[in-house]
């Protein structure tokens, strides 16, 4: 008897979990589905990239953001595109940079805006074809898109 | 047309990385926000910038609804010759913008 209940606890809270998990979960998916279609077909690594960005958000109608890769930034090698994507906000773009040798050097920055507190990840391309990448987890207290903004 | 600026040095070395500093003035409407009236903001937005050192291209960004109002974004530049900077800012309902910076390089 006690088996029997304790087998739908655990079968129901599995249920709970499942039940809120799809969303954060689809949207991990999707937010690798878009790495991946940058990347488009190359190995994607960890590393070689900075991520400069407050852990802690205030407001995420304009959230400061550099982004910074480790690249001798010759003609020979050197980034040719930096990407950002976010993992919560309505659509997983966030911005994509496009850079060559006579950039001098492979740093970008902007503001952007946080739906919510999330993971994001910023994507450097190479000259070689490489893909690395710096995911950070950031947290938002107010966040863009729920008051109308300035 | 929106008011832009442009932040960088005017003179530079050959050989010196120039970092140039944009803001341009737009609400970058989203699409996905809702008006005083309930009802969806239409979409308003810049999506490119590009910026030509003497008619090469050496910068570009596309800009997705993720980025802030008054669109801030800083990157850098080779200083190679004496030339004009040319930006140009593209977006939604027609929107496009040019501004010019000149380089004096020694």
């Amino acid at each position: 008897m006690t088996l029997r209940r304790r087998h739908l606890l655990a079968r129901a809270s599995g249920l709970v979990g499942a039940v809120w998990l799809r969303p954060a979960r689809a949207t991990a998916d999707e937010l690798a589905a878009a790495v991946a279609a940058f990347a488009a077909g190359a190995p994607v690594r960890e590393g070689r990239v900075e991520f400069e960005i407050a852990p802690l958000v205030e407001n995420g109608n304009a959230v400061p953001v550099t982004v910074r890769a480790q690249s001798p930034m010759s003609e020979a090698d050197h980034v040719t595109a930096i990407a950002i994507y976010n993992e919560s906000n309505p659509q997983r773009d966030v911005a994509v940079f496009h850079l060559g040798p006579r950039a001098g050097r492979a740093q970008v920055a902007t503001r952007i805006r946080l739906a919510t507190s999330q993971q994001l990840v910023a994507i450097a391309k190479m000259s070689d074809g490489s893909c690395w990448t710096k995911t950070v987890d950031v947290l938002v207290t107010l966040a863009a898109c729920v008051e109308p903004g300035p | 047309m929106s008011r832009a600026l442009i932040t960088m040095p005017t003179a530079a070395k050959r050989g010196d990385v120039v970092e140039i500093r944009t803001l341009i003035a737009h609400p970058m409407e989203t699409g996905y926000r809702a008006g005083e009236d309930g009802r969806i903001l239409p979409r308003n937005l810049i999506r490119r910038l590009t910026c030509h050192y003497d008619d090469v291209q050496v910068f570009g960004a596309e800009l997705f609804p993720a980025i802030a109002a008054n669109p801030y974004i800083v990157f850098s530049t080779l200083a190679t010759a004496s030339g004009t900077l040319r930006f140009t800012w593209s977006g939604d309902n027609g929107f496009a913008q040019t501004e010019s910076v000149v380089l004096t390089v020694t």
